[in-house]
Order: structure tokens, then sequence, then C-alpha cells
């Protein structure tokens, strides 16, 4: 009987304590899928229930679409409303997973009589979806390690800002249900693993299937497991239970993916899905030279190997390259090439440099997301080498090629957030499990020879290791969260709690414990309180409405989108086609509901450029291209009166570039800046500049606020230009705040004459032969 | 694992010849049985992928369906038979042999849903 450092009771029954801990797990979950959903309400709750962003607006009239049609309706949805004149085959070009879900929510909904507006269904799926990530991810760590570390796993996935960040309520977004799915057909390809079992197998591929319906970030899936799977066999880790968990997974997963017809025949035709591919190549060669293995000696085997294997694992390889090379096998395209050559992007393919979110990420954003977690994660990566499982291999392989990632991008924060959580986790729960642990070590038995590490009373199943001294050392300094000692310590003691070593090691008395369980709960409320903090704060604003805080505190919402928007939906013909720059299309379609030129579906460069063309060039050259695409209205967002800085003016030079992309000879970027190669506004821009048609539909009018005085832009901190006059175009309507300008086309002046002598002539200005005024009124 | 009762063979002729002899002579009937199945799944599957070659790859979804088709059904069946094998009896601790059958009844009916959706 080991000495305890504090007394447990021992009169309890195992099936007792079993049901208990059951009792308390189903309660915790709860409350974590409680806290997952309500901290991602501020956004309801601060202003309403409205759909985000962009990208969500048209997910949003999609799901509408499915709603109220009905699913074939759906799958076969020409919608002619976007890239007028082109039209967009919606049902080929979407991955229809989001909607198929908040469709399908709909309908159960209506058949239980519970009649949910479908946008209510769609604001608030994020969070149902969040609750339900947090039980996949107290699934998977639960493989990883136990139900505790599970736990911890769930409760931080629940609120961490990373991933709250994508998912907030009115964030109706692909992402919203696509990091259920992927931590779940993580969890099942581990389960399927562990196991050998095809029944996990074909349970991850069914839920693969899910995901390439749901999310374009279904590669991610595609390329972990294979690198998993080939990891294991270069560790000379391979099995039969890897065989069957990848086979059934691959060949089940393949076919079922290329079900959906966004993707299509990419499966077996792109770059990015060859690496699976190849590891079942592979796969198939091991399994079938460990079959001839079993059944001839080992000297026979060598040269069935050398002949037979090596050939044909030699020639497939060269198949692929030979393909490859002929064009056969398409490339990496840019989004994913831009990943590894990050220099790509900027160079050739301006529309994925543009997106704020494809940039790379900068240290405080690592903090900001993941708090106390980013620095967890190493230690929770490092105890995972120290054990060393399969499974393990798949959390250290996920946690370097997302770390990479999401350095890389942004975007990708959010794939990195899952394993972040799942690995400080099991750093955390090593660290308490021991420190909680009541065991004292035994001073005696240490002083003897090393002994087996024994499995401690409450069964910790931290196994040991043989991570040498001098390792330990080093992981120690490596996981600043815990105080160094006390990581030391947790190094000694997860081992077994029976030291190695000559000296005794382990944790002696309550004063010890305390401190370091005190602490870590320190650190975890404060973990809650940093996540409320930025939830709240940073990443619950809808950017349909602004929000402003006036001096006593009270909020002024600045609602100037949905003004301007709406007004074109009630005072513009409903075939009045409205041309902006392609942030705005899906929201221009989803609340003002007019057809638009471009939107953010970014699927044809040269219609991007045809607008961006329009926006940079004088009003001469771009009222024949207007007319040509039959626009009505021009839209353009303006921020200098109230200071918000991602208007129009600040996009300006992307306009520039995707244009110039397609036209090198008629937009050249260098011709708006000044001659010192300064980016202005005021009387100092550039000629090109002040000339183009965007500059002056910004400024439009602008300087008459200020009454004769000073006009101030309040972004770029310049003095606005005066006297802009427009000949092609009408100001139709200005927002309260004049973040949102419209303008409308005039039509070809009825005597044939240029719209712009026209107006000359209108405004009275004399043409050079012109009659003297009296003289012509003489006339009528 | 049985041991291999060959000695060394000095042509990878001879190899091979024993290779074959150590395979019909150690093999369960079972497991040779779903051999059969899966040379056949393989015969059928290079008659596809010839024709495709040689012939048209129009409609590429058919040919793809009907070659995944074997192609899944060959991995399945070969999963089957190692999850079956009583050499591997001891990685398959959670898996019996009925529960592999069923197991990859399932994975057979799902796999064929695929292919028949896709089949157009």
């Amino acid at each position: 009987m080991p000495s305890l450092a504090y007394p447990v009771p021992t009169d309890l029954s195992p099936a007792t304590v079993k049901n208990t801990a059951s009792l308390f797990r189903i309660i915790t979950l709860a409350l974590i899928s409680g806290a997952a959903i309500a901290s991602r309400l501020f956004s309801i709750i601060n202003f309403e229930s409205v759909i985000h962003e962009f990208d969500p607006w048209f997910n949003y009239r999609a799901t509408r679409v499915l709603a109220s049609k009905g699913f074939y309706e759906f799958w076969n949805w020409f919608d002619p409303t976007a890239w007028y004149p082109l039209g967009r085959v919606v049902g080929g070009t979407v991955y229809p997973g989001l909607m198929a879900t908040s469709g399908v929510i709909y309908y159960i909904l209506q058949a239980l009589n519970l009649p949910v507006d479908i946008r209510n269904i769609c604001v608030l799926l994020a969070p149902g979806f969040s609750a339900l990530t947090a039980w996949a991810t107290y699934m998977f760590t639960k493989e990883m390690k136990n139900e505790s570390a599970g736990l911890l796993a769930a409760a931080f996935i629940g609120i961490v800002p990373g991933y709250i960040s994508r998912s907030v309520a009115g964030s109706y977004d692909n992402e919203a249900i696509a990091i259920f799915l992927l931590m779940f057909t993580f969890y099942l390809w581990i389960k399927a693993l562990k196991q050998g079992s095809a029944l996990y197998g074909t349970a991850a591929a069914v839920f693969y299937f899910y995901m390439v319906a749901a999310w374009g970030g279904y590669v991610f899936i595609t390329n972990m497991i294979p690198v998993h799977a080939l990891v294991l066999i270069l560790m000379g880790r391979f099995s039969h239970r890897l065989y069957v968990a990848y086979c059934s997974w691959y060949a089940i997963g393949t076919l079922a993916s290329m079900q959906v017809p966004f993707v299509g025949f990419q499966p077996v035709s792109t770059s990015e899905h060859m690496g699976a591919l190849g590891v079942f190549g592979l796969l198939q060669i091991v399994a079938f030279a460990d079959l001839v293995r079993s059944h001839v000696s080992s000297q026979n085997f060598q040269k069935i190997l050398r002949f037979g294997l090596v050939a044909i694992g030699g020639l497939g390889a060269s198949a692929f390259v030979a393909l490859t090379y002929s064009g056969k096998i398409a490339p990496w395209t840019g989004r994913f090439y831009s990943l590894w050559d990050t220099g790509y992007a900027k160079k050739y393919i301006p529309i994925i440099a543009s997106v704020s979110e494809h940039q790379p990420t900068a240290w405080p954003s690592f903090f900001m997301d993941l708090q106390m977690l980013v620095f967890l994660f190493p230690a929770g990566v490092i105890l995972c080498f120290r054990e060393l499982r399969d499974e393990h291999l798949f959390v250290i392989v996920y946690s370097v090629m997302a770390s990479y990632f999401a350095g890389v991008m942004v975007r990708l924060m959010l794939t990195l957030t899952p394993v972040v959580c799942v690995s400080s986790a099991i750093a955390l729960s090593t660290l308490l499990e021991t420190y909680i642990n009541p065991v004292e070590p035994d001073a005696e038995r240490d002083s003897s020879a090393p002994t087996e590490p024994q499995q401690t009373a409450n069964g910790s199943s931290a196994q040991p290791s043989a991570a040498t001294p001098s390792k330990k050392g080093k992981k120690a300094a490596t996981a600043p969260a815990a105080s160094s000692s006390a990581f030391s310590e947790l190094v000694a003691a997860s081992s077994g709690k029976k030291s190695y070593f000559s000296s005794p090691r382990g944790i002696f008395g309550m004063d010890t414990r305390v401190m370091v369980v005190l602490n870590t709960l320190w650190m975890l409320s404060f973990f809650v309180f940093h996540c409320t903090y930025v939830t709240s704060s940073a990443y619950s604003s809808p950017s349909v409405v602004l929000a402003s805080q006036s001096q006593d505190g009270s909020q002024h919402i600045i609602d100037d989108f949905r003004e301007a928007y709406y007004w074109i939906r009630q005072n513009t013909p409903e075939d009045a086609v409205v041309m902006s720059w392609w942030d705005y299309g899906y929201q221009i379609a989803g609340m003002a509901d007019r057809p638009t030129l471009v939107d953010n579906n970014t699927w044809n460069n040269t219609h991007i450029a045809t607008v961006g063309k329009a926006m940079s060039s004088s009003e001469e050259n771009a009222y024949p291209i207007l007319r040509k695409h039959d626009v009505d209205y021009v839209l353009v967002i303006f921020g200098g009166l109230i200071g918000y800085s991602g208007d129009d003016i600040n996009k300006f030079l992307w306009m520039v570039r995707i244009a110039q992309g397609v036209w090198p000879d008629e937009i050249q970027e260098s011709n708006y800046f000044t001659p010192r190669g300064e980016y202005r506004v005021d009387d100092a821009a550039s000629k090109t500049m002040k000339d183009s048609l965007m500059y002056k539909m910004s400024y439009y009018r602008f300087a008459d606020l200020f009454g004769g005085g000073q006009a101030m832009d309040r972004v770029r901190n310049q003095q606005a230009p005066k006297n802009i006059e427009l000949d092609y175009l009408d100001e139709a309507f200005t927002s309260e705040n004049w973040i949102v300008r419209l303008y409308q086309v005039r039509k070809e002046d009825i005597l044939g004459r240029d719209l712009k002598s026209a107006n000359a002539f209108e405004k009275g200005k004399k043409r050079k032969r012109s009659k003297p005024l009296s003289r012509r009124r003489a006339i009528v | 694992m049985p041991q291999t009762k060959q000695g060394p063979a000095s042509t990878g002729s001879t190899a091979l010849g024993s290779l074959w002899k150590a395979y019909s002579e150690q093999t369960p009937e079972r497991l040779k049985f779903i051999d059969a199945f899966l040379f056949f799944l393989m015969l059928s599957g290079v008659i596809q992928f010839a024709y495709c070659v040689l012939v048209t790859t129009y409609p590429y979804n058919a040919f793809l369906s009907g070659f995944a088709s074997t192609v899944g059904q060959f991995v399945l069946a070969a999963s089957l038979r190692s999850q079956v094998n009583p050499q591997n009896k001891e990685e398959f601790k959670e898996v019996s042999p009925e529960r592999a059958f069923a197991d990859f009844a399932l994975g057979s009916i799902v796999l064929h849903f695929f292919v028949y959706n896709f089949l157009g």
C-alpha cells in the first residue's frame, strides 16, 4: 500500500466510481456545449439576428432557394442574375453540404410543427455545430489519451477564439460545419486505424464525403491521412490494420467525393489528390510484399523483392511523373500552390493576394486566438512523442502541417485550432493527473536499481518512456507555461512515478500539489476570461452594420449598407444591373436582389478585370464598357466621411492591378501614383488618378459637405478634392453617412451627341462656336 | 506465423515456384476462395482498364465507377482476407471474423451505392 498525500475514500465500489464518472462526463459535456453555444451569441444579443460578412449571404440565398423550391431545383439551379451577362451554374459551382444541412434541419423542424424561419436556422447553425465540434474533439482526444484529456480538449475548442472567429451566430459559412466534420472524420480514421475495422473506415469515408460536400478545405484531409499512413509505413509500422483502414477509407471516400459536382473528376486528375492515390498504391505493394514474405524464406524474398516490387514501385512513380508532365494530371492550382511558394500569388494572381485572409499570420494573432494554448501546444506534441503510438503520430503530423499552413495564411488558423486544443489538453491533463494523484513516491524502493515502472493507483495512462535526462531538460525549456520545475517534475512523474535514477523523484507533500493545481486552475480561468473578452470585442460584430461608441458609452449604429441596398431593392427596376467591386456582389444579390456583374465567387478573372478596368479608367473610356454590359447603376463604398477604412479607394490599387493583369497597355499601376511614388488623393494626386471613375464617384460633391471649408478625407487624412464633374453618370443615391454611393449610368444622348459635350451644353458652358445667349433666346 | 519449409533456391524461377508451393500448402481453403475472388476482380479491372486505354474513355464517369467498383471491392476483400487470416489474429483483437464479414458487407453496400449513383 503506497503512502498517500491526502486521504481518499476507499470504501467505494468500482461500479459507483464508474457511474459517477460517466455522470460527470455527461454533465460536463452538456455544460461545454452550452458554453460553446452561448459564447457565440454576442452578435445576436448586441445587434440582431442577421447574416454577417459577404460569403454567407450567398449561402443564405442558396439555402432559401433550397428551402422554398426543394432539393432538385437547387441542384439544377442556374442563377441568371449573378455574373451578368454570363450567369452562374450554382449547382455545379458550390459545395452544397452547408445548404443541404440547414435544408434538412428546416424540413425536420417543419415536420415537427416548429415553423422556424430559414434565416434563424442559418444564423444559428454555426453555434449548434460548434457544440458538435466540442463533442467530436472529445471523442478524438479520448482516443489519444483518456476521457479527462478529452473533456479538457472539448472545453478548449468550445470557447477558443481561433474557432469562434469563424463560427459566431450569423456567420453562415462553410467552416461552420466543416470543423466538426474534420474532427469527426479524423476521429473515425483513428478509430479505424486502431481497430483495423472496415466499418470505421467506411464511416470515415462517408463523413469524408460529407466534408467534401461542405468545404473546399477537404483537401487537407485528403492529404493528412495519406501523410500519416506514409509516415507509419516509413517508420516500419505497417500493419494490416493500417491496410484495412486506409484502403476502405480511400476506395469508398474517393468515389464518394466524386459525386459532388463541383469536385467532379478532380480526385483522379489533379495533383492535390495524387498523394492519396500514391499512398494507396504503395500500401498495395507493401501488403503484397508482406504476404509474400510470410510464405517464403528471407533469401528468396530478397530476390522477389528486388525483381518484382521495386520494379512495380518505380513504374508507378514514373507513371505519376510522366502523367504530370504530359498534362494528364493537372498541376497544383494557384490557390494551393501559393501555400508552398508564398510569393507566387502576389506576382501572378493578384486576385488571390488581394484577399486579406490570405496574408501571413503575425505572432500577436496566434496569441489572441489561442492564448495559453499556444505555449501548451508544443508540450503536448512532445508528450505525444514520448508515447508514440500510431495515433500519436497523427497528432504530430497534423501539428507540423497545420502550424506551417497557419503561419502562411491567416485563414488556415482555423485548421490549426483543433490540434492545438487536443495537444494542449494532453499536456494539461498529464500535468493535472500527475499533481492530483495522491500517491507519494516510495523513497526506499528508489534506492534500488531502476525498477519497472508501474501503473499508479488511479490508472494514469501515461506510459513510461525511454527519454534521456537531457531530453527532459530540453522539454522543460519548451514549456514555459507551467513553472519549469513543475514540468521537469511532471516528466519524471509521468514516467510511472518511480524514478529511473538513484535519487528519489516524484511529488512529495500537499503544498507542491496545491500550488501547481491552483496555478493551473488560475491559468484555465484566465483563459476563459480571455476567450470571452476576445469573442465579445473582436469577433462578434456583423460587418453589415457598423457600431461606434459615443462619449457617454451609448452605442451608435451605422446602417448605411442596408439603407442603400434596400433603396436599390425598392426604387430600381427589377432587372437593373448593378456594378460594384466583387466584394459586394453577394450582398447586393442577397439584400438588394439585383443582378450583379461580379461577385465573391471569383471564378472569372477577366470579368473582374473588366470591372476593375471600368473603375480605374476615365469616364470616356469607362462609359462604353458600362454600356456594353448593360450596367444601370454603379455602386461604390466611400468611407471618407466617417473614417471607414475598408472602402473602395483603399481597395482601388487591387482593381488597378487586376485590370493591369489583363490589359497591360491600357492600365498601368504606376500612373496612379504621384511622381514621388505616393498614393495620394488630394491635389497632388496624379492625373490618371484624378480622372479615374472610382476617384470621381467617391469624391463627387464631397467638398460641398464642408460648406466651402477644407474637405478632409478621414481615412486618408488628406484634403479631398473639390469641383468634380461627372458627365456620364448621375448620382442616384448616397447613404446617410456617405458610405454607399450609387450612380446611375446615363443613357446615350437623344441627339446623338457625346455625353460630355451634351453635359457641357446643359451647364451653359460656351462651346467654341456657340452663339450668344441673347440670340438663342430670341429664336425661342 | 508459420515457418517456411523451403530451402534456399538458386534462381529466380525456383523462387517463384517455391512461393507458389508454399502458398498452396499453407493457405487455408477459405483464404484461397477469397484469393480466387481477388484474382477475378483484378482480371475484371485489367480488362476495363485495357478497354479504356485502347478503345475510349468517353463516358468517363462510367469507366471510373466500374473501375472503382473493382478496385474498391478488391481492397475490401483484401481487407477481409487479412482480418480473417489466422496469422493476423494478434493484430485484430477487436475484429472477429464474423464482424469482419459484416464490415465487408457494409463497406461493399456503401461502395456500390456510390458506384450506381456515379454510373449516371
